[in-house]
């Protein structure tokens, strides 16, 4: 057979077979077996200089118009086996949509108290407050005495103080207790910073009570500012700032007198109602929030008592000189209060059906 | 406190509702818990009534049937069981359309066929005391000293009973703060109530006294305490006395203060006390040996028996009453059992003494013994209050007990000092409040709370009265009393100027938010335990000794101590959340230890723990079971939050008492300890009832934070390309792969920039017995040039010699 002949044959049997081919990997063994480096008709094109002067152009000729003829229907069936591919692969792939989907990766839940407690931070720092921390075990001075809170004020008996062991007279300023507030650090930071200062005290504080509204253990954070003409009306001020940012915009608060040994003049604290309109619920309920009063106790504050500055007089604390604001709230109120909570004992069961709703 | 309202209004009537008076109170200091009513209501049904007949039921022997002249045209018939009813008393009546004092509504009754058109009334259905004996019988004598403007036209049929009796009212309960003893009393508080509405104060009930001043004959008081425990001491005699029961309309006010009458003069002394704030103690005069009393301090081991039946041991430091055969009382706190008065009383000497406040205070806590006077004294009465309160009760014993008051007045230590006078700037009310208030205003208030206020030059002197002697000391303190009466709501709502001061969080702060972010961005849950501990935390841990704060007075055994770690908190809440159901618990906390130091103050390192247990993702229709949490992951969790701080640190193999032997670890900073990490000891595990595997760590975070400081320098990553390979090494048993690692990283430095493990491999037959395979991903950069083939097979070589040399290893063929 002429070499003309056998590419003319080889021509009609490759396109013969990728006639009949119906899969793209039958394509590509044609490929290899038609056109591959092996293969007869490359071949043949690369030796036709071996053939007589004669037939080298014919044969050339014909060798490579069989070969991209070749090329060009195994492209073109390609082309036309994918999209079928394709088709049925997709039909393959197809799922019930309405099946649960994989779980985002679990993210976690900061507690409910510390949500509450960076909050409160968050708002303070905004209003140029340092945030200090200190110790939870302290000394009668720091809790009591340099508080002018007197021997005789009930919340020294052990009743209403955790002693620490052997506490041989929890009257003598040495003895050792868990902090029943906040308020000790007020006469730490002034130890260590001479004035102006703006600080606030989170911290946790002890008391042997236990009941819905009562943990033995909870949170406070205080509040210290002290300069030369800090004012009650900048507390009042700097609460109402407060109350709006964590409560909302409509709040306004409210000062009552009260008394407390460390604050002269004393107040309680109270911010209005965000749950009721003077007490009246929308669904025309008394409201259980603030139980009708519209107002809502959330701190105790006051003016700092010049015998609490006589005790740091020596680190420039003159009460001729210097005057100050000091409250303190109850992180756990603010966050009872604020998400609805019924039970403080809530917050630390750290059942995580509770933890993960925040 | 209680308030009765009805009470009040004898000495000040403001022109508000009781929900209104209420408010004002508490926005001007005086504490309002709550408002509640005492007494029966629909007042017009109860009047008072003459029985006109009580003959006997026609069924029932122990009932009456009688007629009762109430006012109206005819007589009414009202059944009556009590046997002390008899034809012409004046007795109370309530009507059908009362309601009783326990609030059930009265209507027409047929008792045996008998209609009753009311009811004859005893005592306790009129609130006026417990008895349910026999009715009310009304004496016109009785209406002496009510102070009801009505009862002067006596007991005429028909007239409401609320005009001759107190019978309802409402009251408030109020919380007095401990600055305020002065109002402990009712005449105290309608004070505070003429100050805070303007509404006028009538004068007080003492202002009359009938006694005289002098020597008493046949009674005589010696103070031999020292005079600061016992400022004043005053004492009147009566004689004749009789006791018997007070009038209904003492009754009532008692009862609705909530004091049980018992008998007139003992009501009287408490009447007194709820009126004036000020205790008094009455003595039976022939039971005091001598008929002399001696004030002084007790011996120590003295022993006295207090009217409540108890034998009472004193020391020294409590002050007591004795007479010639001993101790009849107890200063201020109790009255003694042998002097008290008793229904054979026919003389009493009244005393009505000032006591020292913290020393009542202390006695009444050393003997487990608080009483309504003790509560009063504590706080610190003034001396004037003695005498106003001996003065009321004189008249009282005269007017209700028939007595006879013995001349003369015993009254040692006398009225204290004038108190002292205390300018008040207006500069320093502008300047503490942020607001001025007008000189005229602050003296308008000052002189409605019975201060004594005079113009000065730069603002006011002002004088406290003697029952706000101790209060009210300093500049601050009157600036409070016109700022509180003035009212808050006046002040404006302003922010300090600050001088600069501004506010930010600490570094440690910002680090501690970080390192919390980070947990959560594990998916680990916030917890916060309990400090306290229970003294069997130790052994459930397994752990040798330990040494914890102990509480003197727990809430219980099992918090009787402070907590050294975290991780018996955690355990607890990983326990709980099993025992409710969950699969997975993955928890942490931040907080603080309590470490027992030499000083005097314990260390309180702020600690992190975590724990995590569970499959490490929740089980789905894609994945039935996914892996449990194991000591991987939680070493990945500590990487997470190392990884979040910057914090380069090592675990090194540690054995923990706590920790399962084989997959425990210490977590180290350059060289120092940290903390641990790894799975909990199945025994332990077992003491919380928990099973599988439950993994976690424990960290100091001082260190942690130390190492943290600091922002990241810039490093250039993308200028030059990376070479990365893959290398395999193979070493003895036992060499752990952290020392592969760095091994390879100090070798291979500077280009080397990591080294990750990506695959352990144990063949005894490809890589001989006792030995591992660990391949590497490997990642070798130059900052200023890409790197050459030359270059990084030089390093590639240098790594196998010294892991060769130095850990017995070799790089594995074909990598």
């Amino acid at each position: 057979m002429s070499a003309l002949d056998r590419v003319t044959n080889l021509r009609k049997e490759a396109q013969d077979a990728v006639g009949r081919a119906d899969a793209t990997t039958e394509l590509d063994q044609l490929r290899v077996r038609y056109l591959g480096r092996k293969a007869e008709l490359p071949n043949l094109l690369r030796r036709v200089v071996e053939l007589p002067p004669e037939e080298r152009a014919a044969v050339g000729k014909a060798a490579n118009e069989a070969r991209q003829a070749i090329a060009a229907q195994i492209e073109e069936r390609a082309a036309g086996l994918a999209g079928k591919e394709l088709q049925a692969r997709l039909a393959r792939d197809r799922v019930d949509v309405t099946l649960p989907p994989d779980p985002p990766p679990a993210i976690g839940h900061h507690h409910l108290i510390s949500q509450t407690r960076r909050e409160i931070e968050d708002v303070f720092v905004g209003l140029g407050f340092m945030v200090h921390e200190g110790p939870e075990v302290e000394t009668a001075y720091y809790n009591f005495d340099a508080l002018n809170i007197p021997v005789t004020h009930p919340s020294r008996l052990e009743t209403d103080t955790f002693y620490v062991k052997p506490a041989e007279d929890i009257f003598d300023p040495n003895t050792v207790l868990l902090r029943v507030h906040t308020s000790p650090m007020q006469i730490r930071v002034m130890e260590q910073t001479p004035p102006p200062i703006y600080v606030i005290v989170p911290g946790r504080v002890y008391r042997p009570d236990l009941d819905a509204t009562h943990t033995p253990q909870f949170h406070q954070v205080e509040g210290l500012a002290v300069d030369t003409d800090v004012t009650l009306a900048d507390l009042k001020g700097t609460l109402l700032r407060f109350a709006r940012a964590v409560f909302g915009e409509q709040r306004e608060v409210r000062l009552r007198p009260s008394f407390f040994p460390f604050t002269e003049p004393s107040v309680e604290v109270d911010v209005s109602c965000f749950h009721c309109v003077d007490g009246v619920t929308a669904s025309g309920e008394r409201c259980s929030l603030c139980k009708g009063t519209s107002w809502l106790e959330i701190l105790g504050a006051g003016m700092v008592d010049p015998n609490v500055f006589e005790y740091v007089r020596e680190h420039g604390y003159d009460p001729e000189r210097v005057q100050g604001f000091a409250f303190g709230m109850g992180i756990e109120r603010i966050a009872m209060l604020k998400y609805g909570v019924p039970d403080l004992r809530l917050l630390y069961d750290n059942d995580v059906r509770f933890l993960e709703q925040f | 406190m209680r308030l009765p309202l009805e009470w009040l209004y004898r000495y000040c009537r403001p022109d508000l509702d009781t929900d209104a008076l209420a408010r004002r109170l508490a926005l001007t200091g005086t504490g309002v818990e709550r408002v509640e009513h005492h007494g029966p209501r629909e007042l017009h049904r109860f009047v008072i009534g003459k029985v006109l007949e009580a003959g006997r039921h026609p069924r029932a022997d122990r009932l009456c049937v009688c007629r009762v002249d109430i006012g109206d045209r005819e007589p009414v018939q009202i059944v009556c069981g009590a046997p002390n009813v008899r034809a012409g008393q004046t007795v109370a009546v309530a009507q059908p359309g009362a309601v009783m004092p326990d609030g059930t509504p009265l209507s027409i009754a047929n008792l045996r066929g008998v209609d009753s058109h009311g009811m004859i009334l005893a005592e306790d259905e009129l609130a006026l005391g417990p008895d349910h004996e026999g009715i009310v019988v009304l004496d016109s004598r009785d209406l002496r000293g009510t102070g009801l403007p009505q009862a002067r036209d006596g007991l005429v049929p028909g007239t409401p009973l609320s005009e001759v009796i107190p019978l309802a009212t409402d009251v408030l309960e109020l919380e007095i703060t401990p600055n305020r003893p002065d109002c402990l009393g009712i005449y105290g508080v309608a004070r505070e109530v003429h100050a805070a509405t303007g509404a006028a104060l009538q004068p007080p009930p003492w202002n009359d006294d009938p006694g005289t001043p002098g020597d008493v004959e046949g009674a005589g008081v010696a103070v031999d305490a020292p005079p600061e425990l016992c400022p004043r001491f005053t004492a009147r005699v009566f004689d004749d006395v009789h006791i018997g029961p007070s009038p209904p309309w003492l009754k009532a006010r008692l009862m609705a203060a909530g004091q049980r009458p018992i008998s007139n003069v003992v009501d009287i002394t408490n009447y007194v006390m709820l009126e004036a704030g000020q205790p008094l103690h009455a003595f039976d005069l022939d039971r005091v040996a001598g008929h002399s009393l001696v004030v002084r301090q007790a011996r120590r081991g003295e022993t006295m028996r207090t009217l409540d039946g108890q034998l009472r041991e004193l020391d020294e430091q409590m002050v007591l009453i004795a007479d010639d055969e001993g101790p009849t009382s107890i200063a201020g706190v109790m009255g003694g059992e042998r002097s008290e008065v008793s229904d054979a009383t026919t003389r009493v000497l009244l005393e009505v003494a000032t006591w020292n406040g913290p020393n009542i205070h202390r006695t009444s806590l050393k003997l487990g013994l608080r009483s309504e006077a003790s509560t009063r004294y504590e706080k610190q009465l003034q001396p004037e209050q003695a005498m106003e309160a001996q003065a009321e009760a004189t008249r009282l014993m005269v007017e209700l007990c028939g007595a006879r008051l013995a001349p003369g007045t015993i009254d040692i230590g006398g009225p204290g000092r004038t108190p002292r006078s205390i300018l008040l700037r207006d500069e320093r009310v502008a300047g503490l409040l942020g607001a001025p208030i007008p000189r005229a205003r602050c003296q308008e208030i000052l002189e409605a709370l019975q201060f004594a206020a005079r113009d000065t030059e730069d603002g006011l002197t002002a004088t406290p009265p003697p029952f706000r002697r101790a209060d009210v000391t300093r500049e601050a303190d009157v600036i409070e009393e016109v700022a509180r009466i003035d009212g808050f709501d006046r002040l404006p709502a302003t922010l300090p100027s600050r001088h600069g001061a501004s506010g930010r969080l600490t570094d440690r702060q910002r680090l501690r938010r970080r390192a919390v972010g980070a947990l959560v961005a594990q998916g680990l849950d916030e917890a916060v335990g309990w400090s306290f501990a229970s003294p069997e935390l130790a052994r459930r841990l397994h752990l040798p000794e330990h040494l914890a704060l102990e509480l003197l007075n727990p809430m219980s055994s099992s918090e009787a101590e402070l907590r050294t770690t975290l991780l018996g908190s955690l355990l607890d809440v990983v326990a709980r959340n099993r025992n409710q159901g969950a699969r997975a618990v993955r928890v942490f906390e931040v907080g603080n230890v309590y470490l027992p130091s030499a000083e005097r103050l314990p260390r309180e390192p702020e600690r992190l723990a975590a724990l995590v247990s569970g499959p490490v993702r929740p089980a789905t229709w894609r994945e039935q079971a996914p892996r449990e949490a194991d000591f991987f992951a939680a070493k990945g969790v500590l990487a997470a939050l190392l990884g979040a701080l910057r914090v380069p640190c090592r675990v090194e193999r540690r054995e923990w008492p706590f920790l399962h032997p084989g997959r425990a670890a210490a977590v180290t900073f350059g060289g120092q300890e940290a903390g641990w990490l790894g799975e909990i000891h199945p025994l332990v595990l077992g003491e919380w009832d928990l099973d599988g595997s439950v993994a976690g760590f424990e960290v100091d975070l001082d260190p942690i934070f130390a190492a943290a400081t600091g922002a990241p320098s810039y490093v250039d990553l993308t200028t030059f390309p990376a070479v990365r390979e893959d290398l395999a090494v193979v070493v003895p048993e036992g060499v752990p792969a952290q020392r592969v690692q760095e091994t390879m990283l100090a070798v291979g430095a500077p280009l080397l920039a990591a080294a990750e493990l990506f695959d352990t491999y144990r063949d005894a037959e490809q890589i001989g017995s006792d030995r591992v395979s660990l391949a590497f991903h490997l990642e070798f950069r130059a900052p200023d040039r890409t790197l050459t083939d030359e270059e990084v097979a030089a390093k590639r070589v240098a790594i196998g010699q010294a892991l060769r040399e130095r850990l017995g290893g070799r790089v594995r063929e074909g990598t």
